[in-house]
C-alpha cells in the first residue's frame, strides 16, 4: 500500500499517516462520552408503562413481624397506593449493599415497599432481613425465579416503582446507592406519587 | 505477610521499570553501552519480582488467605486445587496481575536472547515495554490491587462464579494474554524503529519470530475460549459476535495481516511503513481489547459493581500509547526511506490483498463492535449488532480471502504467473468442484451455498497440498529427488501449508455445523427414547452426587445406533451453594470429528427433566482448524529461530535497489 502512496505528492502522504491519529482521537472521544454511562443500568425496561404482572407469590416462610406472617406478594395490594418493588436474595452482593438504604426509604409512609426474594432458601433469607432490619411490608419468595422473569429481571438486585393503577413507572437495574437514589429513585417516586393524588 | 510481599515486590517492579524507561533511551542519546546495557538487567529483574508478586498471589489462594479481598472475593475453601489456581485469573485485579506478568516476561525474553540485536535498539525496545510495564503497574497498584487485606476476616469466601470453575478456564486466559501482550513485543520494535528512524529487512526479521509466537498463542487462546463457550454454556453455540470475542478476534486480523506483510520486508524490503502502522494498530487493538473489556463501556450483564475510575484509568493508558504512537508515526513514518518495487500480480501483491482483505474484515469487526456505541452517544438509541451483520460483511470478505489463499504462496516474488498458477491449481479446483457436486448429491436441506463453501475449504486444502507437491516435485520427478527436496524444503513452506490448510479445515467445520446440526429439545422421563441423527438416546434415570463445592444431578443416557450400545453419557446440572448459582455441564460423545451434545434443564413437576439433544457433524474441525494453523506456526517459528542472525547475503545488493 504504501508503495502506492509514493508517487503522491508529499502532503497527501502526510495526511495519510496522519489519518490513523484523527481515527484513533475519534473513538477516544466516544469512549470518553460513554465511560461511565455504560452501566446496564441505562437499558430501557419494555415493561415500563405496562401494568406490572398479575403473579402472586407466597409469602417467605417463616418471617414474621409483630408475632404474625408477613404476608407474600399479591399484585392486587398494588391498587391505590405507590409501590416500590424490590427483587432481593441473601447471596447477592450488592444488596448487602443497598439494604441499610431500603430501610431508610422504609421511613417514608407514602408509598409501600414490596419484596421479591429471588431464587433464595427461607432460611438465608430470613437471616438477611434479621440482619438489616426487614424494610418490606409484603415479600414474596419466588424460589425458582419464575415470576421474576415476568418482571424482565435479569440480575439481582432490581427495583420497580408501580403506580398507584399498577403499571410500572420506572426500574432500576443494580444496586441502590446513596447518588442514583437522590438522582433519579427518590424524584421517579415522588413524580409517581403526584401523579396519583 | 505473603500479600505485604506480593504487593512488595509490586513496587520494586514498578521503580525498576522506571528506571528502564528512562536510563536506556538517555544511553541510546549518550552512545553510552554502560547505560544502555541497564535495560537488560533491570527486565530480567522486573521478570523476577513481577514473577514473585504473581506467585504470592497464588500461594494466597491456594491456601485460602480470606484476609485478602481478592481471595475472599473469588475463592472458597472447599474448592478443588486446580480451581483454587486459575481462579487467581478469574477476577479483574489478578487478571491484570497475570497480564503484567506476561509483559514481563516477554521483555525478559528479549532481554535475554536478543544478544543479537544492535545495542541501541534493543535499549529502545526494552525502554518502550517499560513505558507499558510502568503505566500497567500503576494502574494495578492505584486502582486495582489485588493484596488488599479485609478488617474483620470472614471464615468462609465467596467462591468463584461456577461458569469459571472449569479446565477451559485454566488455560484461555493466559493463552489469550500471551497473544495480547505478544504483540507488545512487535509494537515496542515499531516505536524504537520510529524513535531511530532506521528500519530495514534486518529489524522485520528480527520482529517476525515474535509476532508469530503470539499469534501462535492467540490462535489457541481464541479456539480454546470457543471450545470453552460451546461445552460450557450449554447451548452448543462456538462464537456468538460478542464485544468481548471480537476484541480477541480484532488483534488476531490484524496480526494475521502483520504476519504477512513482515514477511514482505524482510524478503523484499518493501511494505515498511505500512508494516510499522499494522505492528502499533495490533498490540493497539489488544489494549482496546482490554480497555472494552475490564472498562464496563460496553454494555455487559457482568458490569455491575464496576468501579468508573479504572475506566477512565485505562482509557489514559489507552491515549497515551495508542494516541502517542500514532502521533509518532504520524510524525516520524514519512522520513521512513521506501523499499522495493513489485509488480501487482507477485507475492509481494498477493501479500498485499491479503493485507487489505484482513485489515478491512478487522475494520468490519471494529464497526460492528462499536456501533453500538455510537449509536448510543450520537442518537440516544439502544442497540445491538449481530450474526446477521457479520454474515453479510464478514463472511464475502473471507470468502474471497480463502478463493486467494492458495494463490499466494505459488505465485513468484517480484512478478508472478497468474496464469501460471491458475493452471497448477487446476486440480485443486478440481477437487474442490467434485466435492461440491457430491455433497450436492449426498445432503438433503440445508442452504444452497453450503456445498459451495464445502468445495471452498477443499480447493484451499487442496491448494496447499498442490503447493507442497510442486515444491517436492511430487509425482513429477524420481522419488528419490523427492524425498531429497522434502528434507530440503525450509520449515516455514511446510509451516505455510499447514496454516492454510487449517483455514479450510476450519471453514469446513463451521459450514457443516452451522447447515446440518440437528436438535432435539423436549421434556424427558426415565426410561424416555429420544432419536436424534440415528442415534437411539435412553435415558435411564437421575441421580444426585455431592461434589467438592456443589451438590449436582445427573442424567444418565445410553447411547445406541441400529441397536448397538455405543456409549453411556451423563451430563448435569450443578448447584452451587455459595454464590446461589448453577451451571449445566455439558455431556459430549464425540464420534470420528461429529458430536452428540446432551444438555440439562429445569426438573418439572411430575419427574421429567427438559433436555436439549443436539447432533453436530464435524464439529471439532472448527477448532482442529486454529491447531493446524497454530501448528503450522510452530513449524515456521522452529525454522526462522535457526536462521534469526544469520548474515543474509542479499543485504547487500538489497543497498542497491533504486532509489525511489
Amino acid at each position: 500500500m504504501s508503495d502506492q502512496t509514493t508517487s503522491a505528492p508529499p502532503q497527501r502522504r502526510t495526511f495519510l499517516m496522519v489519518l490513523p491519529l484523527l481515527a484513533f482521537i475519534g473513538l477516544a472521544v466516544l469512549f470518553w462520552f460513554r465511560l461511565g454511562s455504560g452501566d446496564p443500568s441505562r437499558i430501557p425496561s419494555a415493561l415500563i408503562g405496562h401494568p406490572a404482572p398479575q403473579t402472586t407469590l407466597p409469602p417467605l416462610e417463616g418471617l414474621q413481624a409483630d408475632n404474625v406472617q408477613v404476608p407474600g406478594f399479591d399484585p392486587s395490594a398494588f391498587k391505590g397506593k405507590v409501590s416500590l418493588v424490590n427483587v432481593w436474595a441473601s447471596w447477592c452482593v450488592p444488596c448487602h449493599d443497598e439494604a441499610p438504604l431500603l430501610s431508610e426509604l422504609a421511613k417514608d409512609k407514602r408509598f409501600q415497599l414490596v419484596g421479591i426474594n429471588y431464587k433464595d432458601t427461607p432460611d438465608n433469607a430470613r437471616r438477611f432481613l434479621g440482619r438489616y432490619g426487614n424494610p418490606f411490608g409484603r415479600v414474596g419468595a419466588d424460589a425458582n425465579g419464575r415470576a421474576s422473569i415476568e418482571w424482565g429481571v435479569y440480575g439481582v438486585p432490581e427495583t420497580f416503582v408501580v403506580g398507584p393503577e399498577g403499571t410500572i413507572v420506572y426500574k432500576l437495574v443494580g444496586p441502590i446507592t446513596p447518588d442514583n437514589l437522590k438522582a433519579v429513585l427518590l424524584p421517579q417516586l415522588d413524580k409517581a406519587l403526584k401523579a396519583g393524588s | 505477610m505473603i500479600a505485604e510481599a506480593g504487593h512488595y515486590a509490586l513496587v520494586l517492579a514498578l521503580a525498576l521499570a522506571l528506571i528502564q524507561s528512562f536510563v536506556p533511551v538517555i544511553g541510546a542519546r549518550l552512545r553510552d553501552p554502560a547505560l544502555m546495557n541497564v535495560a537488560r538487567s533491570t527486565a530480567l529483574a522486573q521478570l523476577l519480582f513481577v514473577g514473585a508478586s504473581f506467585i504470592a498471589l497464588v500461594t494466597l489462594h491456594v491456601n485460602s488467605d480470606f484476609s485478602v479481598a481478592n481471595v475472599y472475593e473469588n475463592s472458597h475453601s472447599m474448592k478443588p486445587l486446580i480451581y483454587k489456581i486459575t481462579g487467581v485469573w478469574g477476577n479483574h485485579e489478578g487478571s491484570m496481575l497475570l497480564w503484567v506478568s506476561i509483559l514481563a516476561l516477554f521483555g525478559g525474553l528479549v532481554a535475554a536472547f536478543g544478544n543479537n540485536l544492535p545495542l541501541s535498539l534493543r535499549a529502545h525496545v526494552l525502554a518502550v515495554q517499560a513505558w507499558i510495564a510502568s503505566a500497567f503497574y500503576l494502574f494495578i497498584l492505584i486502582t486495582s490491587n489485588p493484596f488488599l487485606r479485609i478488617a474483620n476476616p470472614p471464615i468462609e469466601g465467596r467462591d468463584l462464579n461456577p461458569v469459571l470453575q472449569d479446565i477451559g478456564l485454566a488455560v484461555h486466559p493466559p493463552m489469550l494474554y500471551l497473544g495480547y501482550v505478544g504483540f507488545s513485543i512487535s509494537f515496542s520494535f515499531a516505536i524504537a524503529a520510529l524513535l531511530e528512524g532506521r528500519i530495514d529487512a534486518a529489524w522485520a526479521r528480527w520482529v517476525r519470530p515474535w509476532t508469530l509466537v503470539a499469534w501462535i498463542f492467540l490462535t489457541l487462546g481464541i479456539a480454546m475460549g470457543s471450545y470453552w463457550a460451546y461445552y460450557e454454556l450449554g447451548w452448543g453455540g462456538w462464537w456468538f459476535w460478542d464485544p468481548v470475542e471480537n476484541a480477541s478476534l480484532m488483534p488476531w486480523l490484524a496480526g494475521t495481516a502483520l504476519l504477512h506483510s513482515a514477511l514482505v520486508m524482510e524478503k523484499r524490503n518493501a511494505l515498511k511503513v505500512w508494516t510499522i502502522l499494522l505492528s502499533i494498530l495490533t498490540f493497539s487493538l489488544s489494549l482496546l481489547g482490554t480497555f472494552l473489556v475490564r472498562s464496563g463501556v460496553i454494555t455487559s450483564v457482568h458490569a455491575f459493581a464496576n468501579d468508573p475510575t479504572r475506566g477512565v484509568f485505562i482509557l489514559l493508558i489507552l491515549c497515551l500509547f495508542i494516541g502517542g504512537s500514532l502521533s509518532l508515526f504520524a510524525g516520524r513514518a514519512t522520513s521512513l526511506k521506501q523499499g522495493g518495487l513489485f509488480a501487482p500480480i507477485s507475492r509481494e501483491g498477493a501479500l498485499v490483498l491479503n493485507n487489505l482483505l484482513l485489515t478491512v474484515a478487522c475494520a468490519v469487526v471494529l464497526f460492528g463492535t462499536l456501533y453500538p456505541l455510537a449509536m448510543e452517544v450520537l442518537a440516544d438509541f439502544k442497540m445491538s449488532v449481530g450474526a446477521p451483520f457479520y454474515n453479510l460483511s464478514f463472511a464475502p470478505l473471507f470468502v474471497l480471502l480463502l478463493l486467494a489463499v492458495p494463490f499466494g504462496p505459488m505465485l513468484a516474488w517480484k512478478r508472478g504467473d497468474l496464469l501460471g498458477v491458475t493452471q497448477r491449481l487446476l486440480a485443486a479446483g478440481v477437487a474442490g468442484l467434485v466435492v461440491i457436486a457430491i455433497v450436492w448429491a449426498w445432503t438433503r436441506g440445508g442452504s444452497a451455498l453450503a456445498p459451495l463453501a464445502i468445495g471452498l475449504g477443499v480447493f484451499v486444502i487442496a491448494g496447499a497440498v498442490t503447493d507442497m507437491a510442486e515444491r517436492t516435485g511430487l509425482f513429477r520427478l524420481p522419488f528419490a529427488t523427492t524425498l531429497h527436496r522434502t528434507r530440503g524444503l525450509p520449515r516455514s513452506a511446510w509451516g505455510t501449508a499447514f496454516a492454510h490448510a487449517g483455514l479450510g479445515v476450519a471453514l469446513i467445520g463451521i459450514v457443516c455445523e452451522t447447515t446440518w446440526n440437528s436438535e432435539y429439545i423436549a421434556t424427558m422421563k426415565p426410561n424416555d427414547v429420544a432419536q436424534v441423527a440415528g442415534y437411539d438416546l435412553k435415558l435411564d434415570g437421575l441421580l444426585e452426587r455431592q461434589g467438592p463445592n456443589y451438590r449436582e444431578m445427573v442424567a444418565q443416557f445410553n447411547v445406541s445406533r441400529g441397536g448397538e450400545a455405543l456409549s453411556v453419557m451423563t451430563p448435569s446440572k450443578r448447584s452451587f451453594t455459595t454464590r446461589g448459582s448453577s451451571t449445566t455441564e455439558a455431556a459430549l460423545l464425540t464420534r470420528g470429528a461429529s458430536q452428540l451434545y446432551i444438555s440439562l434443564g429445569d426438573v418439572t413437576a411430575d419427574g421429567a427433566i427438559a433436555v436439549r439433544i443436539y447432533h453436530k457433524p464435524f464439529v471439532l474441525l472448527i477448532w482442529w482448524g486454529p491447531v493446524l494453523m497454530a501448528f503450522g506456526g510452530m513449524l515456521s517459528l522452529s525454522d526462522r529461530r535457526l536462521r534469526v542472525g544469520a548474515p543474509k547475503p542479499a543485504r547487500a545488493k538489497q543497498r542497491l535497489q533504486p532509489a525511489e
